[in-house]
């Protein structure tokens, strides 16, 4: 048994070439989830892509945690790392003090990844009974698929689902094995508001069994509800991670743009409802916690600001606001000798 | 951890697969009408000294048979399209059970395929000593295991648009080459070839059912040349297929 262990161990390490030490000194320091100093490199037509820039995040055990980010930030291309799906170039993934393999292993790791279908001729029920299968402590189909609201088409085949209720079954086979951590890669895209809705009360109602569950997004407002903390990515780095309150306070605002030369910023950034603000020339743009407030106290403040514009900063906008250093695109310091 | 839940499965959504049955199963049987049952009273087929419906049913039991373990690539392909490889990966499904349900559901296949041109093959008049049976059939299901592990190892390399024209084409070409269409004579260029593809030894293996002799001593070691070798290819191909697709 030890020697089979050990087999496996060293199979483990070999293939994932970062494991080794990391994972056994993780094994004493903690019980959570641990990405420290993970990077990630693509070679495209135009050179190397850095998909994911020495990111550290450290998530305790019964945490729900949202990735927040535009497509291209590089969550998904964290989570493939996480779940042990692609090897990173360096730094290394410990989850419960286990390599992603090992856990993956255990039984311990349910996900959802962003792009899949279901395989066919299988009845939903058919399909959840073959996945429970593999694991070694699974959930009862019954249960799963009470949990899951998916009593009623259980006898469907699953060619026959809609896209909403392929994402559901989705769902359904990333809880059955009752795993410890739960994984969500964008899982409402294919879903209409009402799904979305019921989706997120099935992924709470797991969340408070004290599981931990990590879920990337590109909506704010799915963040927003459905998370303790929300971890925001933007060109493969990491660039808040805080409670949602604050995540949303600093990029799901309005923006203010105004001719305003003679204005200081600091001052800008103090008024009521102001986040945080930025000059381009003689004009002026404030990212807004709340924009009514904002508009308010600005125009008390200053009255000559003219070219007024209120805009919905797309979460992309407010991305670039918040990472709009410099050398964004250039390669990372960190990754430099 | 249940894998026989888990096989049981796989074999049964094979076994749902409708169009799968009639392209694997249907083909070599109505080629095999098409040929043998016009021609049924041919009893010296090319001089070959063996009845025409004879020599089509080991020709097409090879062929279909062939056919049946190289589609589980047309599955795999299909499965790795919809993200599904990828599903399987984040499960503790290991790769020794992965590699046996995949196995399993094309021995499935080919036993079908073994059993429908035999009794195709009764029905135009073929007889064969009980032991000839036996023997033939032992002998096919070793020779296909080379393309079990081809079939796995396609699948893992090649995208779903492009493996039908690739698996189709090559079986045939395999199958002729293996002289399952027709004598490819005892010497030549050609024979020589043949003699080092799994595909001329599993013909031979069926037309043990005509002669009661099982393989020479390269027979064997050619099928479990190739054996090995797919079989590492497969693993390899299986192991670094962890992508998006």
């Amino acid at each position: 048994m030890i020697a089979r262990e050990a087999v496996s161990w060293l199979r483990t390490a070999a293939s994932s070439g970062y494991a080794g030490p990391v994972a056994s000194e993780e094994l004493s320091a903690s019980a959570g989830i641990r990405l420290e100093g993970l990077s990630k490199s693509f070679r495209s037509p135009e050179g190397a892509v850095l998909a994911v820039r020495d990111i550290d995040v450290s998530i305790e055990r019964g945490e729900t945690v949202a990735l927040l980010g535009p497509n291209g930030a590089g969550k998904s291309t964290t989570i493939d790392m996480l779940l042990g799906l692609l090897p990173p170039d360096s730094g290394g993934v410990s989850l419960f003090g286990r390599s992603p393999r090992q856990a993956v292993d255990a039984g311990l790791i349910g996900a959802m990844l962003q792009t899949g279908a279901l395989i066919q001729y299988l009845s939903v029920r058919e399909l959840l009974t073959m996945m429970a299968a593999i694991y070694p402590a699974p959930l009862g189909v019954d249960e799963v698929l009470e949990r899951t609201g998916l009593g009623a088409i259980a006898a469907r085949r699953t060619q026959k689902l809609s896209g909403g209720e392929t994402q559901r079954v989705r769902f359904a086979l990333a809880i059955v094995s009752d795993p410890d951590l739960l994984v969500l890669d964008e899982p409402t895209v294919a879903m209409d508001v009402e799904s979305r809705h019921e989706f997120w009360n099935s992924m709470r109602a797991f969340a408070a069994r004290g599981k931990t569950v990590v879920f990337a997004t590109h909506y704010l407002e799915e963040a927003d509800q459905n998370a303790d903390r929300v971890v925001l990515m933007a060109h493969g780095r990491i660039v808040a991670d805080g409670p949602p309150t604050e995540i949303k306070a600093r990029v799901g605002s309005r923006t203010i743009r105004a001719t305003l030369p003679e204005a200081d910023l600091g001052e800008l950034a103090g008024l009521e409802g102001v986040a945080s603000a930025d000059r381009h020339g003689e004009g002026v743009l404030l990212v807004c916690s709340d924009s009514d407030q904002a508009i308010r106290a600005l125009l008390e403040r200053f009255p000559t600001a003219r070219d007024i514009e209120i805009a919905g900063a797309g979460l992309e906008d407010a991305f670039l606001a918040l990472t709009a250093d410099p050398d964004a695109d250039a390669p990372d310091a960190a990754l430099a000798p | 951890m249940n894998n026989v839940v888990y096989i049981r499965y796989e074999l049964l959504r094979a076994l749902r697969n409708r169009r799968f049955f009639f392209f694997s199963l249907g083909f070599p049987l109505l080629f095999y009408f098409a040929i043998a049952s016009p021609n049924r009273h041919v009893t010296n087929f090319d001089r070959s000294g063996i009845s025409l419906p004879l020599y089509y049913m080991v020709g097409l039991t090879s062929f279909g048979t062939m056919v049946a373990m190289i589609s589980t690539g047309t599955r795999i392909a299909a499965e790795r399209q919809v993200g599904w490889t990828r599903q399987l990966r984040i499960t503790p499904l290991t790769t020794r059970a992965y590699f046996r349900a995949k196995v399993l559901t094309a021995y499935m296949m080919s036993g079908l395929t073994i059993v429908l041109l035999a009794l195709a093959g009764t029905s135009l008049g073929v007889r064969l000593p009980a032991g000839h049976w036996i023997a033939m059939v032992a002998l096919i299901l070793i020779a296909l295991l080379p393309f079990a592990a081809l079939g796995i190892m396609l699948g893992h390399l090649i995208n779903v648009d492009s493996i039908g024209p690739f698996t189709g084409g090559g079986a045939s070409l395999l199958a002729f080459l293996g002289g399952a269409w027709f004598p490819l004579g005892h010497h030549g260029f050609l024979h020589d070839l043949a003699q080092l593809l799994p595909s001329y030894w599993l013909v031979q293996a069926a037309h043990t059912g005509l002669t009661g002799h099982g393989w020479p001593a390269r027979g064997w070691i050619v099928i479990a040349v190739w054996a090995t070798v797919l079989t590492a290819g497969a693993l390899w191909a299986f192991r670094r297929d962890t992508k998006r697709v």
